[in-house]
């Protein structure tokens, strides 16, 4: 998608003035100290000791961005407190992968302000006792050589800044693949427990969450949590920056307070270019939701909860009514089989023959019988990974299968309403399905 | 056995399906040929086949680990990706 860029205006639609996504600096290490002040002096903390830092991004409220929306405070304590049982020094994990097809929210904000996302990976590794962070992009990507010429900037730092490519596979950017590539150099999941906040690189308490949960960390740390909880939903307080693609005017990505509802969120997109019919909300591990039952729902963790949404990484991806949305699915759920890693014989197997399965439907070539047997297999396939894949892609899939129920009916008999053309969703071009007997060098 | 319960890394696991046969109480197979399992904690009877299936199994891949107490929430972070 394309990666245009709008600060969401202050106005009474509940928009406010953007927090992550200013003015865009750069690499420019002056400017940014200029924009946002230099990054606060921290109190060295003993191993097993939090600092001060831990205790006001607790207090503040913020959770993880990367899509799981775990409290960042409890998480950094889990590693604290990990690091005094193993007395093991901690390592700090950024993550600026950005796997999801229909994200770009990652990339822009490191593109804007990279030195925000630095400065909350120096001030998180001080607070949990770590003397290095990894701050992890894919390989080829922008990202990498943004992150580098940043870091260059940066003197005095009293942690080091590392930047790393990882393999540009969806599933390597899952936590226990990525600390396993940043300890070992192979981007495969590992089998958990333990997790990553208690042995994650080379076997050491590891605090990894996503690019942007850092940045909402560096302003924590300059303005306090009072200051972070003034705007969003109370239960996931803050802005988040959410991925807006599809069926709207300014595809790009927009800051916008957590809980703003999806109609506001459009409206900062340029608004929808026709009737739209369903979104696919948080990515391709999330979920379907109907475009009438979502539309004045905040967009948050609870505010989607009712109706199966989830906010996810921020992706919002709108589907117009002359588009099929079991095709798209049917594209996307390939991919995304396609993306395993192949360890694991329920999502090997298991997603390969849904992708199928969701072929033959998108193509009016499955039956009744064959319905079942799609529905069955979405049933036994979630909680049987080591990672968590399976069950997204299959979360995916069924909510697909509830939100085109009428569509899913049409198609059994032979037929399709849509008129479209053309696809919708995003699908990287690549390898489908090749899963490894062991890791190849495409994993490392 | 009490409060002990089956489990598998997936990972390991390359669908031999040995303990399908030696458990069936508790494991039943799958379309492809992995073990779908009873999370409920090992009955006292079953005890001695359970035992039995962790060891034959091919790949080392089944075990009977402690069924876990409700561990505190800050040691349960949900998958965090991308």
């Amino acid at each position: 998608m394309t990666s245009t860029t709008r600060p969401a205006p202050t106005s009474s639609s509940g928009a406010i003035s953007p927090r992550l996504l200013g003015d865009a600096i750069g690499v420019d290490l002056a400017k940014h100290v200029k924009a946002f002040g230099p990054i606060p002096a921290q109190q060295k903390v003993k191993r097993g000791h939090a600092g001060a830092l831990v205790a006001e991004v607790e207090a503040s409220g913020l959770a993880g961005r990367g899509g799981g929306w775990f409290p960042t405070g409890r998480k950094m304590h889990a590693v604290v407190t990990a690091a005094r049982t193993s007395r093991k020094d901690p390592v700090v994990v950024v993550n600026a992968m950005e796997g999801e097809p229909a994200a770009s929210k990652d990339s822009v904000l490191v593109h804007r302000n990279p030195h925000l996302v630095l400065d909350g990976a120096v001030l998180a590794a001080q607070a949990v006792g770590s003397s290095v962070a990894y701050v992890v992009a894919h390989r080829g990507s922008r990202s990498v050589g943004t992150l580098e010429r940043a870091v260059a900037q940066r003197q005095g730092d009293p942690v080091e800044l590392r930047v790393l490519s990882a393999p540009a596979r969806y599933v390597a950017s899952e936590e226990s693949a990525l600390a396993h590539f940043v300890g070992e150099g192979i981007g495969l999941p590992v089998t958990v427990p333990p997790r990553v906040f208690e042995s994650g690189v080379r076997r050491r308490p590891t605090f990894l969450s996503n690019a942007e949960t850092f940045a909402h960390i560096a302003l924590v740390a300059r303005r306090g949590s009072g200051w972070f909880r003034q705007v969003g939903d109370p239960a996931q307080p803050g802005t988040m920056l959410v991925s807006v693609s599809g069926a709207v005017a300014q595809p790009g990505v927009v800051e916008v307070p957590t809980g703003t509802t999806m109609r506001q969120i459009l409206g900062l997109a340029g608004g929808t270019t026709g009737a739209v019919a369903a979104a696919v909300t948080g990515g391709y591990g999330g979920a379907w939701v109907s475009a009438g039952a979502a539309i004045d729902l905040p967009f948050s963790v609870d505010g989607l909860r009712p109706i199966g949404g989830v906010p996810g990484a921020g992706v919002l991806a709108v589907l117009p009514t002359d588009a099929c949305g079991l095709v798209e699915t049917a594209r996307v759920v390939q991919w995304m089989a396609g993306q395993g890693a192949g360890q694991c014989g329920p999502c090997r197997f298991g997603l390969a023959a849904v992708a199928q399965d969701f072929a033959m439907l998108s193509a009016g070539r499955l039956k009744g019988t064959g319905l079942a047997g799609l529905e069955k297999r979405l049933g036994i396939i979630p909680g049987r990974g080591a990672c968590r894949h399976p069950d997204g892609a299959v979360r995916f899939a069924g909510t697909a299968l509830q939100v085109f129920d009428d569509e899913v009916q049409r198609h059994l008999s032979g037929h399709c309403s849509a008129g479209r053309r053309t696809f919708v969703l995003p699908v990287p071009a690549g390898k489908v399905a090749l899963p490894v007997e062991r890791p190849g060098e495409e994993w490392r | 056995m009490s409060g002990h319960i089956v489990t598998v890394d997936r990972i390991a696991c390359d669908g031999f399906g040995t303990c399908a046969q030696l458990l069936p109480e508790r494991i039943i197979l799958d379309e492809w040929g992995y073990p779908i399992i009873d999370p409920t904690p090992v009955k006292g009877s079953e005890a001695q086949h359970a035992k039995r299936a962790v060891n034959a199994c091919p790949r080392l891949a089944l075990k009977l680990v402690k069924a876990p107490h409700e561990a505190p929430a800050a040691a349960r972070p949900v998958a965090q990706r991308r």
